[in-house]
């Protein structure tokens, strides 16, 4: 076994690890109970799981055909970049349109604010119009 | 700090020119020299030394995947338990950071570690509201991870 051979081993190891990762968060979007747990094992589980299998991508080219492929490293920066943001934005919407939440315990910060806000103000959030 | 990179690259083309050898083996080398020239004559400049900003990035950088991949063991955990036993909640989490460049670098952190999705700001950007996959016991040690994560952007940005 050469040296090749051990970098092809790793890659084909971190995609196997990623894929694994991408079933598991597919597993939580399924189970689940509301959106907003979702959205954890959706922008955690399957972030990890691109960052690996572009990873082991990266290597496995670098090990076999000694290519250094930069796309693939951009793409892992833009995937850090956008799936938290997206994450966000989607709990963030999903709150102001009012989606319920599954079996809560200490939910109501966000909504005491909010509800607090609009019993002092003309119910126009200042947030909204700021966006 | 952008300056002191710019009299770093300068002082790379300077020694480019005395060695009339234009690779980037010779650019990394003069590059190395312009960083012992700056560490020498760091009291002279306004800024303290950029390398050290430079390293508290790195950290950041490092803490942040370390923390990646304990968030994806706690969510494997919770996926694949049989009974899902965890109560979500939202929470607020005052911070201390002022420009929006960092509140959104804390927002993207904090959505990429264990158990904890940011949702919102308050107008005055002085807290962010996070929901917790597992709110019931887990405040303190939240608070605590945000601590560090505010600790180390507030190393890089000052």
């Amino acid at each position: 076994m050469n040296v090749s051979e051990i970098v092809e081993f790793i890659g084909v190891f971190l995609i196997l690890i990623g894929s694994i990762m991408a079933v598991i968060s597919a597993i939580g979007i399924v189970r689940l109970p509301d959106v907003y747990t979702r959205s954890h094992s959706g922008t955690k589980s399957s972030t990890l799981a691109v960052l690996l299998t572009l990873t082991g991508a990266f290597i496995f080219f670098w090990g076999s055909q000694s290519f250094a492929s930069v796309r693939l490293l951009l793409g892992i920066v833009f995937v850090f970049l956008t799936a938290p943001v997206a994450g966000h934005l989607i709990s963030r919407a999903a709150y102001r349109a009012n989606v319920k939440t599954s079996d809560l315990t200490v939910e109501d910060e966000l909504g005491d604010a909010i509800r607090a806000y609009e019993e002092e103000g003309t119910g126009e959030h200042e947030e909204d119009k700021k966006e | 700090m952008a300056f002191q990179i710019l009299i770093n690259i300068f002082i790379a083309i300077i020694w480019m020119f005395l060695q009339n050898n234009y690779t980037a083996v010779s650019f990394v080398v003069g590059y190395v020299v312009g960083i012992l020239i700056l560490l020498i004559l760091r009291r002279f400049l306004t800024f303290d030394f950029y390398m050290t900003r430079v390293w508290a990035i790195i950290k950041l950088i490092i803490l942040f995947i370390k923390q990646l991949i304990l968030a994806n063991i706690d969510m494997v955990k919770i996926v694949l338990a049989p009974k899902l036993k965890n109560k979500p909640g939202i929470i607020a989490v005052p911070t201390k950071l002022e420009t929006e460049w960092e509140i959104t670098l804390l927002a993207c952190l904090i959505s990429l570690t264990p158990g904890t999705i940011s949702m919102d700001f308050s107008d005055d950007n002085k807290t962010i509201y996070i929901h917790a996959v597992d709110a019931q016991n887990k405040e303190d040690e939240i608070e605590q991870i945000q601590e560090t994560f505010v600790r180390a952007i507030m190393e890089v940005t000052k």
